[in-house]
């Protein structure tokens, strides 16, 4: 134990003997500003440095590939070839000569259903899991290991199995983004404080009870990180996967315009897949942070 | 007159790989119905653990809890518990919470709008009707275990059991909530029995204050009758011989017969 030494005490205390009352300074009004530009400057700060760094990039860019040695298209070139797929995302011109925002969503359609199951099945066997210290003990494990198989590593096997690309491409999706969801959901599970498992125990809640009304909220921050993992990872995948499958997604794009020489087309393509990745992940982030608003414990 | 709730040589021990704690032994106690029951003890002695028996959240080693005629081993909601640290799921409402508990003890046999109402009434009885619609991160310490004991009362239980639930709270709400209980436990006839570490509680609250030894093997040291007539109000007991007499004997029994010793 150490003992502080007493201060000399405060001036304040010490001078007290001659009692003399501080006036307290009048409260400055500060000049309320209207909400308005406060808003308008928030959305500024947040937008205008990406805007800002985009374009001295694409300046860089242009730059770098305009010599006549360059490789790569420059923006200007990219513009020049494949303005319709930047302006017109939704245009049909025939069977396989459709749109980007139309490829995309096909992609997103195999995305949901692959990502869709894995959320499923991911939580229910995370929950399984994390309820007993032994499955948690075997096969903890195996879904580290399985975890780190590369998704196109999954295509042969899928194609063999099921003998079509389009449910390949979803198996893909689906056994990618399942191993973050099983751990996560397994780790929030054991970590239920053992009050609200009491509580559930004094009310004599049944499994199916226990499922919806104490596990699920109470792993739910966990289960959202595994979800957010798990869809970055479909889209990664279902890239690849299209690649290999064919069909009309954004991941045989890239492939067809390779194949012919289309570069700005890929380019541009590249562009929308980030976009949608990124929108998916601030999709998922967003639901998460809704469900589980106000569900800390205290 | 048969006990009510009867604990009946109940022993307990922990054991971890070959190394095995006692931590109760040979406790007995009959409690009649409608009596209002504290234990105190040294912190550590197995207060909590003893209440957790009764609840069926942790199996007797040796002994046994025989509840209304009928032997208890698992948990259910005719011993509601208050627990230590209110466990309220934070991810329902005020309302909500309350509402699980009555939902669950009462679907078969209550209409939805009569559990309603009755989900209502233990909160007005705590004087919570006015947050029902908060969150118990938004409502205050004292507030949330207020929310706790109507979840407990809502269930209607045989026995009620308090772990502390007035430990974490200033002396101002403390008492406040104490004169709720007080006014509960005297309108409903509970049986009740609550864990203290507060002497005054305990004389102030309870029919019989049993006494723990110090752990490990706890035992009950004495049990002190409080032959106070209720109503009781604080303020008049300040003075009261009774009164001053039983919160003597406590206090002599917690610090001069079975001082704390730190565990070596
Ligand atoms: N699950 C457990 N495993 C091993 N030992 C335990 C376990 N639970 C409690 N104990 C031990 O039993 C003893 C009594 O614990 P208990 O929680 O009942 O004390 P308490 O009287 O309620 O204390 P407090 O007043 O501080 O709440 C302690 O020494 C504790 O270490
Ligand atoms: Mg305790």
């Amino acid at each position: 134990m150490s003992v502080t030494a007493l201060k000399e005490p405060p001036k304040e205390a010490r001078r007290s003997g001659s009692a003399a009352v501080v006036r307290l300074a009048a409260p400055t009004t500060p000049a309320r500003p209207s909400r308005w530009p406060g808003y308008a400057k928030s959305v500024a700060v947040s937008v205008l440095p990406p805007l800002v760094m985009v374009l001295l990039l694409g300046l860089l860019w242009e730059l770098l590939c305009s010599g006549p040695g360059a490789t790569l298209p420059p923006p200007s070139r990219i513009w020049a070839d494949s303005k319709d797929l930047i302006l017109d995302p939704f245009f049909v011109a025939g069977p396989q000569d459709i749109g980007l925002g139309w490829r995309v969503l096909v992609s997103l359609q195999r995305v949901a259903v692959g990502f869709g199951l894995a959320a499923v099945v991911g939580i229910l066997v995370g929950a399984v899991i994390g309820q007993s210290v032994w499955a948690m003990r075997g096969l903890d494990p195996i879904f580290q290991v399985l975890r780190t198989v590369p998704p196109l590593a999954w295509l042969p096997i899928a194609l063999a199995a099921f003998r079509d690309s389009n449910p390949s491409a979803i198996f893909v999706i689906f056994i990618t983004a399942i191993w973050p969801v099983i751990i996560n959901t397994a780790v929030g599970i054991r970590n239920i404080p053992q009050d609200y498992r009491n509580v559930a125990l004094v009310l004599r809640l049944n499994p199916i009870e226990f499922f919806w009304k104490i596990m699920l909220p109470s792993a739910a921050p966990y289960i959202f990180t595994g979800l957010r993992i798990g869809i970055g990872l479909s889209w990664l995948a279902i890239v690849a996967a299209e690649m290999l499958t064919g069909g009309v997604g954004i991941g045989f794009f890239i492939w067809d315009a390779w194949n012919s020489s289309r570069l700005p087309d890929i380019i541009v393509a590249l562009v929308y897949i980030g976009v949608v990745g990124f929108v998916l992940d601030r999709l998922v982030a967003g639901v998460g942070s809704f469900v589980t608003r106000g569900t800390q414990a205290s | 007159m048969p006990a009510y709730l009867e604990l009946s040589q109940i022993g307990k021990s922990f054991s971890r790989g070959a190394a095995t704690t006692e931590v109760l032994r040979d406790v007995s106690l009959d409690i009649a119905k409608g009596e209002y029951i504290s234990i105190i003890g040294h912190s550590g002695c197995g207060k909590s653990t003893l209440l957790n028996i009764v609840a069926g959240l942790t199996p007797v080693t040796t002994g046994g809890v025989i509840l209304d005629g009928k032997e208890v081993n698992a948990p259910g909601p005719d011993r509601a518990v208050v627990f230590q640290n209110h466990s309220l799921l934070p991810w329902l409402t005020v309302y909500d919470n309350v509402r699980l508990a009555v939902d669950k003890v009462f679907s078969g046999t209550r209409s939805r709008a009569e559990r309603h109402d009755w989900t209502i009434h233990n909160l007005d009885l705590v004087q919570m009707g006015h947050a029902r619609d908060k969150r118990p991160s938004e409502v205050s310490g004292g507030m949330k275990q207020r929310v706790g004991i109507a979840r407990a009362l809502a269930m209607e239980p045989k026995v009620l059991l308090l772990d502390e639930p007035f430990g974490a709270l200033d002396a101002l709400t403390r008492a406040h909530l104490q004169d709720s209980v007080m006014q509960i436990h005297a309108s409903l006839g509970n049986t009740i029995l609550m864990i203290t570490h507060d002497v005054d509680e305990a004389v102030l609250l309870s029919d019989r204050i049993v006494m723990m030894t110090n752990g490990p093997s706890a035992r009950i040291g004495e049990v002190l009758e409080v032959n106070l007539p209720r109503p009781r109000k604080r303020l008049e007991l300040v003075t009261n011989a009774t009164y001053l007499k039983a919160r003597e004997a406590v206090l002599k029994f917690l610090h001069e017969r079975h001082r704390y010793v730190e565990a070596a």
